[in-house]
């Protein structure tokens, strides 16, 4: 478990959490989690959880992207003020 | 009156063009992850995997249907057999933890795997349980398979229906 590593990966999930509630295109805002999720899972395996950090990348990168994404193609792209 | 099945094959090839590109790469990559499923729910001693494997497995449809579109996913694994195998699954597992107390006379508790006397026809003691969680994964791996591919392909599935629907309208 490298401290420095964790710090930098943590602020960098905070950053993309905000930026994913924040932002107006909704596509943005699914590559955005898709993000967090793939960040989160590098955390995951670093800190010696591969178990957890895997299922993070399959379920959380992959599959839930893929059904934001079928879910977005039946609705609108931009959030409305 | 438009035949309604000319109508949607003639929609679908004007709307998306297969790239040649993504047809090709899909064609190569999905035959190793899907051998990445399967080596990640069996592949290794011990228990556990069976849920990612399934989630890497139904990627493997999810990658299939963006390459070669709905129909065609349709046609490979239709309605039916989601229903068949996502039950299939759960009585994989359900049987095997019947098949505990059934074999060992209604001694041993559901899901004991250890009573179940498969080891002796092995003959390694060490292996006692690791047999049964083989069976026990693969059926959570093909339940978790079937309902992600089943909630992806209705997702994906209703929207091309709809815009097909208005098409026809306005056509007409």
């Amino acid at each position: 478990m490298i401290i420095p590593l964790d710090l930098i990966a943590l602020f960098f999930l905070v950053v993309i959490a905000l930026a994913a509630i924040t932002v107006r295109d909704l596509l943005a805002a699914i590559v955005l989690l898709s993000a967090y999720s793939f960040i989160i899972a590098t955390v995951w395996v670093e800190m010696h959880a591969v178990d957890v950090g895997f299922t993070e990348a399959a379920v959380g990168a992959g599959a839930t992207t893929a059904f934001l994404i079928a879910t977005l193609a039946r609705t609108r792209r931009w959030e409305k003020r | 009156m438009r035949v309604r099945g000319k109508g949607k094959e003639h929609g679908q090839e004007q709307k998306h063009k297969r790239d040649v590109i993504v047809t090709t790469i899909a064609r190569l990559m999905i035959p190793f992850i899907q051998m990445y499923a399967l080596y990640v729910m069996v592949g290794t001693e011990g228990a556990g995997g069976g849920f990612q494997g399934g989630v890497v497995f139904a990627a493997s449809f999810v990658l299939f249907v963006t390459a070669f579109g709905i129909t065609r996913g349709r046609r490979r694994l239709p309605e039916s057999w989601n229903a068949a195998l996502s039950s299939l699954g759960l009585y994989f597992y359900a049987g095997i933890g019947l098949l505990c107390i059934i074999l060992s006379l209604f001694s041993a508790q559901y899901l004991n795997y250890g009573a179940l006397p498969l080891w002796e026809i092995i003959g390694r003691p060490e292996t006692r349980g690791l047999m049964i969680t083989f069976v026990v994964e693969v059926g959570i791996a093909i339940t978790v398979m079937a309902v992600f591919t089943s909630i992806f392909f209705d997702l994906a599935w209703k929207g091309e229906e709809d815009k097909e629907d208005n098409k026809e309208e306005g056509g007409e």
